[in-house]
């Protein structure tokens, strides 16, 4: 079965000033697939992301070699703003930008120009229904975002990158800063929106990738140690020694 | 006995002092003033001509005192002033704290906290020479000295204030802020206008209004650069508002007169009445900002 390939990225070196954090990577996310990242932390996975939504480029002295390729098309021939606007992103940490509820989710549609009220009542709505917060903020809309609790804001969060209806979803630790239960939740959402669209998964939790993602990229100390399917990276034989050992908890 | 807890208390009763006597020293000061003017303020001044009359004429047979051309002087020259140092202000501390190159910034900030630092005296001197030349060159008015040129000059002094105060507030805002939005497809002016500005709204309104404050409270520059006439700034006349008219306001009228007043004179009093109308202007705007502030925190 031809899979559509959603992001795909070859020969990818980044360097901050002299120092190489990421060498020749080259890996791919499938539209209908969750590409779960996983690794040490510092080993590049954050800054990989950042390449594919170009934000990289808000950090001085950045460089990046290589081609990411978003939905067939290399990231550098979107403008900087319709590409963010394909490609939803979530931080480790939930940032509830200072507008209300309502506001932060209608934000990035606003900006692409939809003004007429039942257009976006609707939208929030959905997007809080697919990221499941909307039965615990619908009566208070209103409210200041930045004033709900650490995993309702990661929810926000969530339903802001899908507000722009994006191709792709990048999650960054998505479960830092929230509670197992809503862990939970958000990772149920996710197996859900896959369906239409392409995710990665960037996470330390070693589990949450084998249970979420179809397939695996390890990335240790900044080169990519095996991009496999699920079964192979955490089954008896990955082709490397470090893979078993790190999905094992042995290191990292 | 115990040193430790004694030197903690000592300390303790040290600070709070420190944070009383703030109070006690605008107290102080609100009832000196008061004291000095108060006779004259209850028994012979006469509020309905204090408020709507423009003779002020304290030294004539009989004397009179119409303080509306010095508060319209007031008043229009802190519009003018504002009117630049808001926009240039505020335009200049989002340029140093979003768009700036960190060398750009370090040279702009020390610049800017120069202009901070020349006296006003040199300001009023520059109203006087440089200033005034370029409004009648601009204006094609007879004299420069007027509450234009006041305007400007007090914007210039202004702006170090909305800089700094400014600037911090932005720079206050997380750069999570930032790069949400920015992930969210924003431009980075969308950023500012959209993000930043509603996340550091009671930063930037403190840092307008005390350059308001500023404005208001400033005599020196103003008394030189106005042309100290008396004459109302907003008449009937369209366009109701004449900023090429040369004016007067309540702050240089209390600093040119008082040397010449004697102590306790009606004359002396009625300029403590000023003072005191001072007072209660720069108490209303710091008050209603107070007020706005929590207005904006509550919801």
């Amino acid at each position: 079965m031809h899979m559509e390939r959603g992001v795909e990225v070859t020969d990818l070196s980044i360097w901050y000033g002299q120092k190489l954090v990421l060498k020749n990577v080259s890996l791919f996310a499938n539209r209908g697939e969750i590409l779960g990242v996983i690794g040490p932390s510092n080993s590049g996975k954050s800054s990989l992301l950042k390449c594919i939504n170009r934000t990289l480029e808000f950090i001085p002295r950045a460089r990046v070699e290589g081609s990411v390729r978003v939905e067939g098309l290399d990231v550098s021939a979107y403008s900087a703003h319709s590409l963010r606007r394909k490609v939803g992103m979530v931080f480790p940490l939930p940032v509830g930008l200072p507008l209300s509820i309502y506001e932060n989710v209608a934000f990035a549609p606003r900006m692409a120009g939809i003004h007429r009220k039942v257009v976006l009542d609707e939208l929030v709505e959905r997007c809080l229904r697919q990221s499941a917060l909307w039965d615990e903020v619908k009566d208070r809309l209103g409210m200041l975002g930045s004033k709900l609790s650490g995993g309702q804001q990661q929810r926000l969060t969530i339903a802001r990158a899908l507000s722009h209806e994006p191709e792709v979803l990048c999650l960054d630790e998505f479960s830092i800063a929230v509670d197992p239960v809503t862990t939970m939740r958000i990772e149920d959402v996710l197996t859900d929106l896959k369906k239409s669209i392409t995710i990665i998964l960037v996470t330390n939790l070693v589990q949450q990738a084998r249970r979420l993602a179809d397939r695996v990229a390890f990335i240790n100390d900044g080169k990519l140690v095996e991009f496999d399917l699920t079964d192979t990276i955490y089954g008896e034989h990955p082709r490397e020694k470090l893979t078993f050992d790190y999905v094992r908890g042995h290191f990292g | 006995m115990n040193w430790r807890r004694i030197g903690e208390s000592a300390m303790e009763s040290l600070i709070r002092l420190c944070g009383v006597s703030a109070v006690l020293f605008v107290f102080g000061i609100l009832i000196f003033v008061f004291r000095e003017g108060q006779d004259f303020m209850f028994n012979r001044l006469d509020f309905g001509e204090f408020f709507t009359q423009i003779a002020w004429r304290p030294t004539a047979e009989p004397p009179t005192y119409g303080a509306l051309a010095l508060i319209s002087g007031t008043v229009g020259v802190t519009l003018v002033a504002m009117a630049l140092a808001i926009p240039f202000g505020l335009g200049t501390a989002v340029f140093l704290s979003e768009f700036c190159s960190w060398r750009w910034k370090e040279a702009l900030k020390i610049t800017i906290e120069l202009l901070a630092a020349i006296p006003s005296v040199v300001w009023g001197f520059i109203g006087i020479t440089l200033m005034n030349e370029l409004v009648i060159y601009i204006t094609h008015v007879p004299v420069g000295v007027n509450v234009l040129n006041a305007g400007i000059i007090l914007a210039l002094m202004s702006v170090p204030i909305i800089v700094s105060i400014g600037e911090d507030a932005l720079k206050a805002v997380p750069d999570g802020y930032r790069e949400a939005a920015e992930a969210l497809g924003a431009t980075r002016w969308e950023v500012v206008y959209k993000v930043l500005f509603p996340a550091a709204k009671n930063g930037l309104l403190a840092a307008v209004l005390l350059g308001v404050g500023r404005a208001v409270g400033e005599t020196m520059a103003v008394l030189m650069a106005t042309g100290h006439s008396i004459r109302l700034i907003f008449d009937g006349q369209a366009p109701f508002f004449h900023p090429l008219y040369p004016g007067r306001t309540l702050t240089a009228t209390i600093a040119a007169e008082l040397g010449e007043t004697s102590k306790g004179s009606d004359h002396y009093q009625v300029l403590f009445v000023i003072g005191l109308l001072l007072f209660v202007i720069t108490f209303v705007i710091n008050f209603s900002a107070d007020l706005i502030v929590r207005g904006i925190r509550k919801e």
